[in-house]
Protein backbone atom coordinates (compact mmCIF):
# COMPACT_ATOMS: atom_id res chain seq x y z
CA UNK A 1 0.00 0.00 0.00
CA UNK A 2 1.06 3.55 -0.65
CA UNK A 3 0.92 6.25 1.99
CA UNK A 4 -1.15 9.29 0.58
CA UNK A 5 -3.39 12.11 1.71
CA UNK A 6 -6.91 13.19 0.84
CA UNK A 7 -10.28 15.29 1.12
CA UNK A 8 -13.31 13.00 1.13
CA UNK A 9 -16.85 13.47 1.92
CA UNK A 10 -16.63 17.12 2.49
CA UNK A 11 -13.78 17.21 5.05
CA UNK A 12 -11.91 20.08 5.14
CA UNK A 13 -8.41 19.27 5.97
CA UNK A 14 -6.50 16.48 4.59
CA UNK A 15 -6.72 12.96 6.32
CA UNK A 16 -4.16 9.97 5.62
CA UNK A 17 -5.50 7.29 3.47
CA UNK A 18 -3.44 3.95 2.18
CA UNK A 19 -4.08 2.89 -1.23
CA UNK A 20 -2.87 0.07 -4.35
CA UNK A 21 -4.30 -0.21 -7.78
CA UNK A 22 -7.60 -1.83 -6.29
CA UNK A 23 -8.57 -0.24 -2.78
CA UNK A 24 -8.35 2.84 -0.51
CA UNK A 25 -8.29 2.91 3.38
CA UNK A 26 -9.36 5.71 4.93
CA UNK A 27 -10.30 5.40 8.32
CA UNK A 28 -10.05 2.11 8.88
CA UNK A 29 -12.27 1.03 5.99
CA UNK A 30 -11.74 0.15 2.67
CA UNK A 31 -13.52 1.65 -0.34
CA UNK A 32 -13.41 1.75 -4.15
CA UNK A 33 -12.41 4.76 -6.29
CA UNK A 34 -15.87 5.22 -7.30
CA UNK A 35 -17.38 4.86 -3.72
CA UNK A 36 -15.37 8.32 -2.11
CA UNK A 37 -16.63 11.73 -2.61
CA UNK A 38 -13.38 13.39 -3.30
CA UNK A 39 -12.29 16.80 -3.15
CA UNK A 40 -9.14 18.56 -4.29
CA UNK A 41 -6.80 17.63 -1.87
CA UNK A 42 -5.16 21.26 -2.38
CA UNK A 43 -6.48 24.48 -1.13
CA UNK A 44 -3.65 26.88 -1.34
CA UNK A 45 -3.11 28.89 -3.78
CA UNK A 46 -1.83 26.97 -7.48
CA UNK A 47 0.20 28.30 -9.50
CA UNK A 48 0.91 27.06 -13.37
CA UNK A 49 4.24 27.43 -15.28
CA UNK A 50 4.71 27.45 -18.99
CA UNK A 51 7.61 26.79 -21.46
CA UNK A 52 9.32 24.17 -18.80
CA UNK A 53 9.29 21.75 -21.31
CA UNK A 54 11.81 21.63 -23.75
CA UNK A 55 9.73 20.38 -26.60
CA UNK A 56 7.17 23.29 -26.09
CA UNK A 57 10.16 25.22 -25.76
CA UNK A 58 11.95 23.65 -28.22
CA UNK A 59 8.59 24.59 -31.07
CA UNK A 60 8.52 28.29 -29.83
CA UNK A 61 12.22 29.25 -30.38
CA UNK A 62 11.40 30.52 -33.58
CA UNK A 63 8.64 32.81 -32.32
CA UNK A 64 10.92 34.03 -29.24
CA UNK A 65 12.73 36.58 -31.07
CA UNK A 66 10.04 38.11 -33.25
CA UNK A 67 7.24 40.19 -32.12
CA UNK A 68 6.03 40.65 -29.41
CA UNK A 69 8.60 38.29 -27.59
CA UNK A 70 11.48 39.44 -28.57
CA UNK A 71 13.45 37.83 -26.60
CA UNK A 72 13.52 34.10 -24.77
CA UNK A 73 11.97 33.63 -21.28
CA UNK A 74 14.09 33.82 -18.91
CA UNK A 75 12.72 33.51 -15.48
CA UNK A 76 9.94 31.04 -14.87
CA UNK A 77 6.63 32.46 -16.51
CA UNK A 78 3.54 31.82 -14.31
CA UNK A 79 0.07 32.51 -14.15
CA UNK A 80 -2.33 31.64 -11.31
CA UNK A 81 -5.39 28.83 -11.38
CA UNK A 82 -7.75 30.93 -8.71
CA UNK A 83 -10.13 29.19 -6.26
CA UNK A 84 -12.86 29.42 -8.37
CA UNK A 85 -11.32 27.13 -10.74
CA UNK A 86 -10.10 24.25 -8.37
CA UNK A 87 -12.05 20.90 -9.46
CA UNK A 88 -12.05 17.34 -8.16
CA UNK A 89 -11.46 13.50 -9.23
CA UNK A 90 -15.03 12.44 -10.61
CA UNK A 91 -16.33 15.60 -10.87
CA UNK A 92 -17.84 17.13 -13.90
CA UNK A 93 -16.16 20.03 -15.66
CA UNK A 94 -18.76 22.28 -16.88
CA UNK A 95 -17.91 23.67 -20.44
CA UNK A 96 -19.30 27.61 -20.10
CA UNK A 97 -21.93 28.24 -23.45
CA UNK A 98 -18.82 30.31 -25.31
CA UNK A 99 -16.32 27.75 -25.37
CA UNK A 100 -16.81 24.51 -27.50
CA UNK A 101 -13.48 22.45 -27.37
CA UNK A 102 -10.45 22.91 -24.18
CA UNK A 103 -7.27 22.03 -24.56
CA UNK A 104 -6.35 18.96 -21.76
CA UNK A 105 -3.31 20.61 -20.38
CA UNK A 106 -1.95 17.31 -18.32
CA UNK A 107 0.42 17.81 -15.56
CA UNK A 108 2.18 16.75 -12.35
CA UNK A 109 1.20 19.38 -9.56
CA UNK A 110 4.17 19.67 -6.64
CA UNK A 111 2.41 20.35 -3.26
CA UNK A 112 4.47 22.51 -0.49
CA UNK A 113 4.69 20.81 3.13
CA UNK A 114 6.56 23.74 4.36
CA UNK A 115 7.08 27.61 3.52
CA UNK A 116 9.58 28.45 1.01
CA UNK A 117 11.39 31.49 0.74
CA UNK A 118 14.82 32.04 -1.14
CA UNK A 119 15.42 28.36 -1.10
CA UNK A 120 18.31 26.49 -2.87
CA UNK A 121 17.84 23.77 -5.28
CA UNK A 122 20.12 21.50 -2.96
CA UNK A 123 17.54 21.39 -0.33
CA UNK A 124 14.31 22.30 -2.10
CA UNK A 125 12.85 18.79 -2.20
CA UNK A 126 12.62 19.37 1.77
CA UNK A 127 10.17 21.75 1.49
CA UNK A 128 7.91 19.45 -0.99
CA UNK A 129 4.84 17.37 0.59
CA UNK A 130 4.27 15.36 -2.17
CA UNK A 131 2.55 15.17 -5.73
CA UNK A 132 -0.82 14.78 -6.99
CA UNK A 133 -2.39 14.83 -11.29
CA UNK A 134 -3.44 18.03 -12.53
CA UNK A 135 -5.39 19.01 -15.73
CA UNK A 136 -4.88 22.43 -16.20
CA UNK A 137 -7.77 23.11 -18.37
CA UNK A 138 -7.57 25.80 -20.79
CA UNK A 139 -9.57 27.43 -23.76
CA UNK A 140 -6.89 27.39 -26.75
CA UNK A 141 -5.24 30.44 -27.63
CA UNK A 142 -1.76 30.86 -29.13
CA UNK A 143 -0.58 34.16 -27.81
CA UNK A 144 1.53 33.94 -24.52
CA UNK A 145 2.12 37.64 -24.42
CA UNK A 146 -1.21 39.13 -22.17
CA UNK A 147 -3.74 36.03 -22.75
CA UNK A 148 -6.91 36.78 -21.23
CA UNK A 149 -7.40 35.41 -17.78
CA UNK A 150 -10.76 33.96 -19.70
CA UNK A 151 -8.83 30.95 -20.65
CA UNK A 152 -7.86 29.44 -17.68
CA UNK A 153 -9.57 30.83 -15.24
CA UNK A 154 -13.06 29.19 -15.60
CA UNK A 155 -15.19 27.63 -13.24
CA UNK A 156 -13.72 23.98 -12.13
CA UNK A 157 -11.23 24.40 -14.71
CA UNK A 158 -8.50 22.84 -12.72
CA UNK A 159 -9.04 19.13 -11.87
CA UNK A 160 -6.96 17.98 -9.08
CA UNK A 161 -6.16 14.70 -7.35
CA UNK A 162 -7.30 12.12 -6.34
CA UNK A 163 -4.98 12.53 -3.70
CA UNK A 164 -1.53 14.24 -2.77
CA UNK A 165 0.96 10.83 -2.97
CA UNK A 166 3.63 11.18 -0.28
CA UNK A 167 6.53 12.25 -1.42
CA UNK A 168 8.36 9.21 -0.15
CA UNK A 169 6.41 6.94 -2.27
CA UNK A 170 7.76 8.39 -5.21
CA UNK A 171 11.39 8.61 -5.21
CA UNK A 172 11.77 9.66 -8.42
CA UNK A 173 9.33 12.29 -9.97
CA UNK A 174 11.62 13.15 -12.93
CA UNK A 175 11.75 9.22 -14.08
CA UNK A 176 7.16 9.47 -14.46
CA UNK A 177 4.98 9.33 -17.32
CA UNK A 178 1.74 10.97 -17.91
CA UNK A 179 -0.52 9.46 -19.84
CA UNK A 180 -3.75 10.96 -21.46
CA UNK A 181 -6.90 9.63 -22.27
CA UNK A 182 -10.24 10.60 -24.04
CA UNK A 183 -12.66 8.41 -24.10
CA UNK A 184 -10.44 5.77 -23.11
CA UNK A 185 -8.17 6.14 -26.11
CA UNK A 186 -4.21 7.12 -25.61
CA UNK A 187 -3.83 10.55 -26.59
CA UNK A 188 -1.20 11.86 -25.22
CA UNK A 189 2.39 10.58 -23.49
CA UNK A 190 4.62 13.33 -21.78
CA UNK A 191 7.39 12.14 -20.28
CA UNK A 192 8.45 13.77 -17.08
CA UNK A 193 12.37 13.80 -17.99
CA UNK A 194 11.67 16.45 -20.66
CA UNK A 195 11.68 19.55 -17.94
CA UNK A 196 13.46 22.78 -18.62
CA UNK A 197 14.06 23.26 -15.25
CA UNK A 198 13.86 20.19 -13.02
CA UNK A 199 11.87 20.10 -9.79
CA UNK A 200 14.41 21.06 -7.36
CA UNK A 201 15.58 23.87 -10.11
CA UNK A 202 12.31 25.28 -10.70
CA UNK A 203 11.65 25.58 -7.13
CA UNK A 204 14.61 27.54 -6.33
CA UNK A 205 13.91 29.64 -9.07
CA UNK A 206 10.09 30.57 -8.15
CA UNK A 207 10.94 31.04 -4.56
CA UNK A 208 13.69 33.29 -5.12
CA UNK A 209 11.18 35.82 -6.14
CA UNK A 210 8.12 34.48 -4.06
CA UNK A 211 7.04 32.22 -1.23
CA UNK A 212 5.20 29.02 -1.87
CA UNK A 213 3.42 28.70 1.52
CA UNK A 214 2.43 25.26 3.04
CA UNK A 215 -0.69 23.69 0.96
CA UNK A 216 0.39 25.95 -2.13
CA UNK A 217 0.77 24.06 -5.21
CA UNK A 218 3.13 24.39 -8.39
CA UNK A 219 2.53 23.11 -11.52
CA UNK A 220 6.17 21.53 -13.45
CA UNK A 221 4.72 22.78 -16.72
CA UNK A 222 2.06 22.29 -19.68
CA UNK A 223 2.73 19.85 -22.55
CA UNK A 224 3.51 21.02 -26.01
CA UNK A 225 0.43 20.26 -28.32
CA UNK A 226 -2.41 19.21 -25.77
CA UNK A 227 -4.91 17.38 -27.11
CA UNK A 228 -8.44 18.82 -26.89
CA UNK A 229 -12.22 17.72 -25.51
CA UNK A 230 -15.43 18.81 -25.67
CA UNK A 231 -18.70 18.22 -24.28
CA UNK A 232 -19.43 14.37 -23.61
CA UNK A 233 -15.97 13.50 -23.40
CA UNK A 234 -14.33 11.80 -20.48
CA UNK A 235 -10.33 12.51 -19.69
CA UNK A 236 -8.82 10.29 -17.94
CA UNK A 237 -4.62 11.27 -16.55
CA UNK A 238 -2.47 8.99 -14.92
CA UNK A 239 0.89 9.47 -13.70
CA UNK A 240 2.98 6.30 -13.18
CA UNK A 241 3.35 5.75 -9.43
CA UNK A 242 1.00 8.88 -8.04
CA UNK A 243 -2.75 8.59 -8.99
CA UNK A 244 -5.19 8.39 -12.20
CA UNK A 245 -7.34 11.06 -11.94
CA UNK A 246 -11.14 11.51 -14.23
CA UNK A 247 -13.50 13.99 -15.68
CA UNK A 248 -16.24 14.09 -17.66
CA UNK A 249 -17.16 16.88 -19.88
CA UNK A 250 -20.24 18.35 -19.79
CA UNK A 251 -22.46 21.35 -21.59
CA UNK A 252 -23.39 24.16 -19.18
CA UNK A 253 -27.11 24.14 -19.38
CA UNK A 254 -27.76 26.65 -16.52
CA UNK A 255 -25.68 29.79 -17.68
CA UNK A 256 -23.49 30.04 -13.77
CA UNK A 257 -24.02 28.02 -10.48
CA UNK A 258 -26.01 31.18 -8.81
CA UNK B 1 -16.94 51.90 9.80
CA UNK B 2 -13.35 51.03 8.98
CA UNK B 3 -12.11 47.87 9.86
CA UNK B 4 -8.50 46.49 10.60
CA UNK B 5 -6.45 43.39 11.14
CA UNK B 6 -3.92 43.79 13.89
CA UNK B 7 -1.06 42.38 15.59
CA UNK B 8 -0.64 43.12 19.43
CA UNK B 9 -0.64 42.17 23.03
CA UNK B 10 0.66 38.95 21.76
CA UNK B 11 -2.39 38.25 19.50
CA UNK B 12 -3.70 39.21 16.15
CA UNK B 13 -7.27 40.73 16.33
CA UNK B 14 -9.76 42.38 14.04
CA UNK B 15 -9.87 45.99 14.97
CA UNK B 16 -12.27 48.82 14.54
CA UNK B 17 -11.33 52.89 14.02
CA UNK B 18 -12.74 54.74 17.04
CA UNK B 19 -11.75 58.48 17.47
CA UNK B 20 -8.33 58.04 15.98
CA UNK B 21 -7.34 54.86 17.93
CA UNK B 22 -8.07 51.32 17.41
CA UNK B 23 -10.49 49.09 19.59
CA UNK B 24 -10.34 45.21 19.23
CA UNK B 25 -13.04 43.27 19.07
CA UNK B 26 -12.19 42.21 22.82
CA UNK B 27 -12.93 45.63 24.36
CA UNK B 28 -9.48 46.78 24.47
CA UNK B 29 -8.25 50.23 23.03
CA UNK B 30 -5.17 50.48 21.57
CA UNK B 31 -3.08 53.51 19.75
CA UNK B 32 -3.01 52.87 16.41
CA UNK B 33 0.77 53.28 16.44
CA UNK B 34 1.62 50.34 19.18
CA UNK B 35 -0.06 47.42 16.71
CA UNK B 36 1.62 45.43 13.73
CA UNK B 37 -0.98 46.13 10.93
CA UNK B 38 -1.83 43.09 8.69
CA UNK B 39 -3.43 43.26 5.38
CA UNK B 40 -7.00 43.87 6.37
CA UNK B 41 -8.28 41.36 4.16
CA UNK B 42 -7.41 37.56 4.49
CA UNK B 43 -7.44 37.94 0.49
CA UNK B 44 -9.08 35.03 -1.72
CA UNK B 45 -8.02 35.62 -5.42
CA UNK B 46 -6.51 38.53 -5.77
CA UNK B 47 -7.20 40.68 -9.43
CA UNK B 48 -4.98 43.48 -10.91
CA UNK B 49 -5.71 45.47 -13.70
CA UNK B 50 -3.66 46.77 -16.00
CA UNK B 51 -3.76 50.15 -18.11
CA UNK B 52 -6.89 51.24 -16.10
CA UNK B 53 -6.38 54.69 -16.54
CA UNK B 54 -5.67 56.47 -19.82
CA UNK B 55 -3.57 58.90 -18.79
CA UNK B 56 -1.34 56.28 -17.22
CA UNK B 57 -1.37 53.75 -19.97
CA UNK B 58 -0.18 56.64 -22.08
CA UNK B 59 2.71 57.41 -19.45
CA UNK B 60 3.74 53.94 -20.27
CA UNK B 61 3.26 54.00 -24.18
CA UNK B 62 0.14 51.81 -24.70
CA UNK B 63 -3.13 52.61 -25.63
CA UNK B 64 -6.35 52.02 -23.25
CA UNK B 65 -7.78 48.74 -23.73
CA UNK B 66 -10.80 47.32 -25.42
CA UNK B 67 -11.35 45.17 -22.06
CA UNK B 68 -9.92 44.95 -18.94
CA UNK B 69 -6.48 43.98 -18.88
CA UNK B 70 -6.61 41.55 -15.82
CA UNK B 71 -4.13 39.69 -14.20
CA UNK B 72 -3.82 37.69 -10.84
CA UNK B 73 -1.83 37.65 -8.26
CA UNK B 74 -0.89 35.70 -4.51
CA UNK B 75 -1.20 36.96 -1.62
CA UNK B 76 2.21 36.07 -0.60
CA UNK B 77 2.55 39.66 -2.38
CA UNK B 78 0.59 41.38 0.36
CA UNK B 79 1.71 43.68 3.03
CA UNK B 80 0.22 45.75 5.66
CA UNK B 81 0.39 49.32 6.61
CA UNK B 82 3.50 50.40 7.84
CA UNK B 83 5.43 47.09 5.84
CA UNK B 84 8.83 47.22 4.20
CA UNK B 85 9.44 46.25 0.77
CA UNK B 86 12.01 44.69 -0.69
CA UNK B 87 13.92 46.49 -3.58
CA UNK B 88 16.06 43.91 -4.82
CA UNK B 89 19.95 45.25 -5.12
CA UNK B 90 20.80 46.27 -9.23
CA UNK B 91 17.35 47.23 -9.88
CA UNK B 92 16.82 50.38 -12.12
CA UNK B 93 13.27 51.05 -12.02
CA UNK B 94 10.72 50.41 -9.00
CA UNK B 95 7.44 52.43 -9.40
CA UNK B 96 4.51 52.23 -6.84
CA UNK B 97 1.05 52.27 -8.17
CA UNK B 98 -1.47 53.65 -5.54
CA UNK B 99 -4.96 51.71 -6.75
CA UNK B 100 -8.20 51.58 -5.25
CA UNK B 101 -9.18 48.26 -3.68
CA UNK B 102 -12.71 46.52 -4.31
CA UNK B 103 -13.45 43.74 -1.65
CA UNK B 104 -15.79 41.35 -2.87
CA UNK B 105 -18.68 40.52 0.10
CA UNK B 106 -20.20 37.59 -1.32
CA UNK B 107 -20.32 34.91 -3.66
CA UNK B 108 -21.20 36.49 -7.59
CA UNK B 109 -21.82 34.96 -10.70
CA UNK B 110 -23.33 36.78 -13.75
CA UNK B 111 -24.02 40.46 -11.79
CA UNK B 112 -25.14 43.18 -13.71
CA UNK B 113 -23.90 46.65 -13.44
CA UNK B 114 -26.72 48.02 -11.81
CA UNK B 115 -26.59 45.34 -8.78
CA UNK B 116 -23.17 45.02 -8.60
CA UNK B 117 -22.21 46.96 -5.26
CA UNK B 118 -24.76 44.88 -3.97
CA UNK B 119 -21.69 42.71 -3.68
CA UNK B 120 -19.05 44.84 -2.66
CA UNK B 121 -18.46 44.55 1.34
CA UNK B 122 -16.10 47.65 1.14
CA UNK B 123 -12.84 49.27 -0.34
CA UNK B 124 -8.99 49.51 0.77
CA UNK B 125 -5.89 51.07 -0.64
CA UNK B 126 -3.13 49.04 -2.37
CA UNK B 127 0.05 50.24 -3.63
CA UNK B 128 0.73 47.41 -6.77
CA UNK B 129 4.40 48.21 -6.89
CA UNK B 130 6.34 47.26 -10.56
CA UNK B 131 9.88 46.13 -10.97
CA UNK B 132 9.95 46.79 -14.71
CA UNK B 133 13.56 45.20 -14.95
CA UNK B 134 12.15 42.19 -14.31
CA UNK B 135 9.03 42.32 -17.38
CA UNK B 136 9.30 39.69 -19.65
CA UNK B 137 6.91 39.59 -22.54
CA UNK B 138 5.32 36.59 -21.70
CA UNK B 139 1.91 36.32 -19.63
CA UNK B 140 1.90 40.27 -19.01
CA UNK B 141 3.18 41.48 -16.50
CA UNK B 142 4.58 38.69 -15.49
CA UNK B 143 4.74 37.36 -11.72
CA UNK B 144 8.75 38.28 -11.17
CA UNK B 145 7.70 41.93 -12.03
CA UNK B 146 4.39 41.93 -9.53
CA UNK B 147 3.95 39.10 -7.61
CA UNK B 148 7.30 39.39 -5.51
CA UNK B 149 6.73 38.80 -1.61
CA UNK B 150 6.10 42.33 -0.03
CA UNK B 151 5.53 44.04 -3.38
CA UNK B 152 1.61 44.69 -2.64
CA UNK B 153 0.82 47.02 0.82
CA UNK B 154 -2.65 47.04 1.61
CA UNK B 155 -4.50 48.94 4.00
CA UNK B 156 -5.04 50.24 6.79
CA UNK B 157 -8.31 49.57 7.01
CA UNK B 158 -11.42 48.18 5.10
CA UNK B 159 -13.64 51.03 4.81
CA UNK B 160 -17.48 49.52 4.50
CA UNK B 161 -19.18 50.30 1.04
CA UNK B 162 -21.78 52.21 3.28
CA UNK B 163 -19.63 55.17 3.91
CA UNK B 164 -18.58 55.78 0.68
CA UNK B 165 -21.92 56.53 -1.65
CA UNK B 166 -19.48 56.97 -4.59
CA UNK B 167 -16.18 55.25 -4.82
CA UNK B 168 -16.15 56.65 -8.53
CA UNK B 169 -14.83 60.36 -7.70
CA UNK B 170 -12.04 59.30 -5.07
CA UNK B 171 -8.72 61.38 -5.39
CA UNK B 172 -5.85 59.37 -5.04
CA UNK B 173 -2.50 60.79 -4.17
CA UNK B 174 1.11 59.02 -4.01
CA UNK B 175 3.47 61.38 -1.45
CA UNK B 176 7.14 60.09 -1.37
CA UNK B 177 9.40 61.33 1.03
CA UNK B 178 6.46 63.89 2.12
CA UNK B 179 6.29 65.40 -1.65
CA UNK B 180 3.45 64.83 -3.89
CA UNK B 181 4.11 62.38 -6.86
CA UNK B 182 0.72 61.27 -8.12
CA UNK B 183 -2.46 62.19 -8.22
CA UNK B 184 -5.69 61.07 -10.12
CA UNK B 185 -9.15 60.48 -9.86
CA UNK B 186 -11.33 57.11 -9.35
CA UNK B 187 -13.47 58.92 -12.06
CA UNK B 188 -10.96 58.68 -14.85
CA UNK B 189 -11.06 54.58 -14.39
CA UNK B 190 -11.27 52.78 -18.25
CA UNK B 191 -13.54 50.61 -16.60
CA UNK B 192 -15.17 51.19 -13.22
CA UNK B 193 -16.30 49.13 -10.35
CA UNK B 194 -19.71 47.60 -11.72
CA UNK B 195 -17.94 47.19 -14.92
CA UNK B 196 -15.49 45.09 -13.51
CA UNK B 197 -17.66 43.41 -11.27
CA UNK B 198 -20.15 41.99 -14.63
CA UNK B 199 -17.19 41.44 -16.62
CA UNK B 200 -15.28 39.07 -14.05
CA UNK B 201 -18.59 37.42 -13.15
CA UNK B 202 -19.76 36.86 -15.89
CA UNK B 203 -16.77 34.13 -17.01
CA UNK B 204 -16.14 32.96 -13.22
CA UNK B 205 -17.63 32.80 -9.63
CA UNK B 206 -16.18 35.71 -7.33
CA UNK B 207 -16.17 34.84 -4.05
CA UNK B 208 -16.14 36.89 -0.26
CA UNK B 209 -13.13 38.55 0.23
CA UNK B 210 -11.53 38.07 -3.32
CA UNK B 211 -9.80 41.39 -3.87
CA UNK B 212 -9.77 44.07 -7.11
CA UNK B 213 -6.71 46.26 -7.53
CA UNK B 214 -8.57 48.64 -10.12
CA UNK B 215 -5.24 50.65 -11.64
CA UNK B 216 -3.57 52.96 -10.90
CA UNK B 217 -3.11 56.87 -12.70
CA UNK B 218 -0.51 58.32 -13.97
CA UNK B 219 2.67 59.68 -12.14
CA UNK B 220 4.23 56.62 -11.44
CA UNK B 221 8.25 57.62 -11.18
CA UNK B 222 11.30 55.51 -9.52
CA UNK B 223 11.47 55.17 -5.90
CA UNK B 224 14.89 54.00 -4.03
CA UNK B 225 16.31 52.43 -0.67
CA UNK B 226 14.79 54.44 2.27
CA UNK B 227 11.62 56.21 0.72
CA UNK B 228 8.59 56.62 2.48
CA UNK B 229 5.71 56.14 0.13
CA UNK B 230 2.40 57.22 1.22
CA UNK B 231 -0.66 55.94 -1.05
CA UNK B 232 -3.77 57.77 -0.12
CA UNK B 233 -6.96 58.08 -1.55
CA UNK B 234 -9.67 60.24 -0.37
CA UNK B 235 -12.15 58.64 2.49
CA UNK B 236 -10.44 55.74 2.47
CA UNK B 237 -7.00 56.20 4.19
CA UNK B 238 -3.03 56.85 4.15
CA UNK B 239 -1.16 53.41 3.64
CA UNK B 240 2.30 53.99 4.80
CA UNK B 241 5.26 52.39 3.38
CA UNK B 242 9.11 52.38 3.43
CA UNK B 243 11.74 50.86 0.89
CA UNK B 244 14.63 48.96 2.02
CA UNK B 245 17.46 47.10 0.28
CA UNK B 246 18.78 43.56 -0.03
CA UNK B 247 20.61 43.64 3.22
CA UNK B 248 17.65 43.79 5.38
CA UNK B 249 16.95 40.81 3.60
CA UNK B 250 20.43 39.12 4.27
CA UNK B 251 20.40 38.65 0.82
Amino acid sequence: MYQGKARVCGSSNTENIRMNDSQIIWNGKRYKDDEISWQSPVTGTVYGTIFNFKEQLDAMNSKFKQEPYQAEPNRPILYVKPRNTINAHLHEVQLPSDVKEVQINATLGIVIGRNATNISEQEALNYVEGYTVVNDVTVPHDNFYRPNIKNKVRDGFCPVGPWIMEKREVPNPEQLMVWTFINDELVQVQNLNDLVRPIPKLLADVTEFMTLFKGDMLLVGVPHNPPTATAGDTVRIEIDQIGCLENTFVADVGGGRL
Amino acid sequence: MKQARVACFGGIHDAWEVEGKLQLRDGRIVDSDAVIWLPPVEAGTIFALGLNYADHASEISFKAPDEPLVFIKGPNSLLGHNGQTRRPSGVETMHYECELAVIIGKEARNIKQAEAYEYVAGYTVANDYAIRDYLENYYRPNLAVKNRDTLTPIGPYVVDKESIPNPMNLFLRTYVNGELKQEGSTKDMVFDIPYLIEYLSSFMTLHENDVILTGTPKGTVNVREGDEVVTEIEGIGALRNTIVGDHVFNR
